[in-house]
């Protein structure tokens, strides 16, 4: 109990992905869903910088560089497509964007 | 109990708690504050496992820019109070909660918990101190990783050009 390992690590990146795939299923706020997708992806964020200095690898690390300018990227191309569905629908329920549904 | 065990203990905790609050909580302000909470939380994480350049850029990216972002789209839209459409209904709730706890249960009953893994990688012998720092990971950043990083690059130019566009107002 004392003793930290990888494994309190691991434990802890499962459990905040989990929170945020819950939120994703769970909450029709479109924001919101992107929130929880932040949430999973410093999850695994966590379980990469982990297993970097365990095992004494940087493609870990870098693979964290990396995903952080993803999520960026992600974040402004996602809030935008909020802001016009905004503007089309007067709502950012992702029940009502439906329509490519196939 | 050593100092980064009372750390880990501390920080899981707050991170765990607010990463809930933000899915449960009703006021999307509300959520994004938590989840810069969050975010600070696992940037003190990276601290404890040596990551020290990682926390940095978790603080400046995520907490700094990231959330800035998240917070003015609440703002511009006016979507700073509840909405009635908020969450999903019982049996959604229902199925997403159990596969959530199924996803963890799977895991930990895998064995996740005890989880030790043998320093093997290319830099096995480098102490973890200065495995994170920000020169291992510059160095590491213009030589093997280089054709990675400039696709990043590339990504985020075309990210920042995609988000413009879709952002403009039609006339």
């Amino acid at each position: 109990m004392s003793e930290i390992g990888v494994g309190h690590y691991l434990t802890l990146s499962a459990i905040l992905f989990a929170i945020g795939a819950v939120g994703v299923l769970t909450r029709k706020n479109a924001i919101i869903v992107f929130m929880a997708i932040e949430i999973m992806l410093n999850a695994a964020n966590l379980a990469f910088v982990t297993f970097a200095t365990s095992i004494g690898d940087l493609a870990g690390m870098v693979m964290v560089l990396i995903v952080i300018a993803v999520a960026a990227a992600e974040a402004a191309v996602g809030l935008a497509i909020i802001v016009a569905m905004f503007r089309h629908r007067e709502t950012v329920n992702v029940g009502s964007f439906s329509t490519m549904r196939g | 109990m050593s100092g980064i065990a009372i750390a880990f203990w501390v920080l899981a905790t707050i991170a765990v708690v607010s990463s809930l609050l933000v899915i449960l909580g009703r006021n999307p302000v509300a959520s994004v504050l938590f989840l810069v909470v969050s975010f600070f939380c696992l940037a003190g994480l990276f601290v404890t496992l040596h990551a020290h350049f990682l926390a940095a850029i978790q603080v400046l990216v995520y907490a700094g820019a990231i959330m800035v972002l998240f917070l003015f789209v609440l703002m511009l839209l006016n979507l700073g109070t509840p909405q009635w459409f908020d969450f999903a209904g019982t049996p959604t709730k229902v199925v997403a909660l159990v596969l959530g706890v199924g996803f963890v249960g799977a895991l930990v009953g895998a064995g996740v918990g005890d989880f030790t893994p043998s320093a093997r990688g290319p830099a096995a012998g480098i102490p973890p101190d200065v495995l994170g720092s920000t020169e291992a990971i510059g160095t590491a950043l213009y030589s093997s990783f280089f054709l990675p990083f400039l696709a990043t690059a590339l990504i985020l130019l075309v990210a920042m050009v995609g988000a413009v566009v879709l952002a403009r107002r039609e006339r």
